[in-house]
């Protein structure tokens, strides 16, 4: 299963974040998945139409996605999956 | 007499008590995160912050103890298909204005958004249901934005004889009416007069800065506006300039109105819209007695120098003697005398976006 891995900045909102193991096919599939380990946290990832917020990123095995409108880059089954924030403001 | 006092500021919301008549902070909460809007639902004491993270969107929590602990509950968000212009999908960019919709409606809240969108929630602030039939009026393909990129709800005042009527103030549209609790909308422009169009009476396009009701007449509606001070005594039907001609009432933000006398308010003034300071580069308040017909600038207490402070729409407000506002620059000043001198609370807070005496 893919691992998903979190910038410590979301640890604030869930303090339970750890890596993650979640079963998913798409990144919004994977995204609904966290959701259930701790809940509300999808919607500090992307807004209410799934689209990625302007300042986060999502990193699959260390390259930056491309869609992030509607999140269809792929992954396979043992990728490392990073959601970070971008370091905007200075 | 209100003894607490709520700042929404650019890092945090923070709460100050009056002991001993000196105010105090005393706590404050989302450290480091802009907080739009802090508001207490004076109906049943729930506070609201309204959060607007720079990187994970905004948020909504509700305390109903006083900031002892806080709970998020679900923004209101944009429904799949509303596009704030064909192509371009509407998502909440900014919480801007909150207000409960009466004692007879007890669960009922109003939300005010960026891009220009109202929600209401009628169960308390679990869910919030989006106000299609303003989205959709035909006017809003021309709302602009002011300062941000779309325009924006950042005024919703209840008629308390009529909690289904209500008037919002849109940046930049103007003032817009329903009596029937958000299904049916017309424009409430008439009077004002916009300098920064080529059509200046145009009937959208008007740009109220904020709107509050005189709460000892709800007819009487006070309006700071881009090109001045309006006043309103037929509950928005018509506007009237009160501007001070001669003095400096004019442009500006925020405005307080008195809660015993519809005549009496308070404004801050700023340097026209190009400069966007101090007055002269010195802090003072305006305040009128006579419904706007003259205008007295009160300045004891407050710096007379090198001010760069605005204030901002939401960081003026007055109960009872008391007026409070918070500045751009981190200042916050009290007067318990309406107005007339100022005592400093702070002056190196974050910057104000919002002050509640409760």
């Amino acid at each position: 299963m893919p691992t998903v891995k979190f910038t410590y900045a979301l640890r604030r909102f869930f303090p339970s974040l750890k890596d993650t193991e979640v079963s998913s096919e798409s990144l919004p599939d994977l995204l609904q998945s966290i959701d259930a380990h701790y809940p509300g946290i999808r919607t500090y990832v992307v807004d209410e139409r799934g689209a990625l917020r302007k300042h986060v990123l999502i990193f699959i095995d260390g390259e930056v996605i491309n869609d992030r409108s509607t999140l269809s880059d792929q992954f396979s089954e043992n990728s490392e999956i990073h959601i970070m924030q971008s370091l905007s403001g200075g | 007499m209100k003894n607490s006092l709520l700042l929404g500021t650019r890092k945090g919301l923070i709460v100050c008590r009056r002991q001993h008549g000196n105010w105090k902070i005393s706590d404050l909460h989302f450290e480091g995160v802009p907080v739009s809007i802090a508001y207490a639902d004076e109906r049943n004491g729930t506070w609201w912050a309204c959060l607007d993270h720079g990187h994970w969107g905004v948020k909504l929590h509700r305390s109903n103890d006083e900031g002892r602990t806080w709970a998020e509950v679900n923004a209101p968000a944009y429904p799949e298909g509303a596009e704030i212009k064909p192509g371009e999908a509407a998502t909440t960019r900014y919480l801007w204005s909150v207000a409960h919709g009466g004692v007879n409606n007890p669960n009922r809240l109003w939300i005010g958004t960026e891009p220009g969108g109202l929600f209401r929630s009628d169960d308390g602030g679990e869910n919030f249901q989006f106000i299609e039939p303003l989205w959709n009026h035909p006017s809003r393909t021309g709302w602009m934005g002011a300062g941000c990129d779309h325009a924006g709800i950042h005024s919703i005042v209840v008629d308390p004889r009529n909690e289904d009527r209500l008037l919002v103030g849109v940046s930049v549209a103007g003032v817009f009416e329903t009596t029937d609790a958000g299904q049916t909308w017309a424009v409430r422009n008439k009077g004002m007069f916009a300098e920064y169009l080529p059509d200046p009476e145009s009937e959208v396009g008007q740009d109220p800065h904020i709107l509050v009701a005189a709460p000892s007449n709800p007819d009487v509606i006070w309006q700071q506006n881009h090109c001045g001070v309006y006043r309103s005594v037929d509950a928005g039907a018509n506007w009237q300039n009160v501007s001070d001609v001669h003095g400096i009432a004019k442009f500006g933000f925020g405005i307080a109105v008195a809660h015993d006398n519809p005549d009496q308010a308070w404004v801050a003034p700023g340097t026209s819209d190009e400069k966007r300071v101090a007055f002269g580069n010195a802090l003072c308040i305006c305040r009128t007695d006579d419904g706007g017909q003259s205008w007295q600038t009160f300045r004891k207490g407050l710096p007379q120098e090198h001010c760069f402070d605005i204030v901002y729409r939401h960081a003026l407000a007055a109960a009872g003697d008391d007026v409070v506002f918070g500045t751009t620059t981190g200042n916050v000043f009290t007067s318990n005398d309406r107005g007339e001198s100022w005592d400093l609370l702070s002056n190196y807070l974050p910057m104000v976006y919002s002050v509640q005496l409760i």
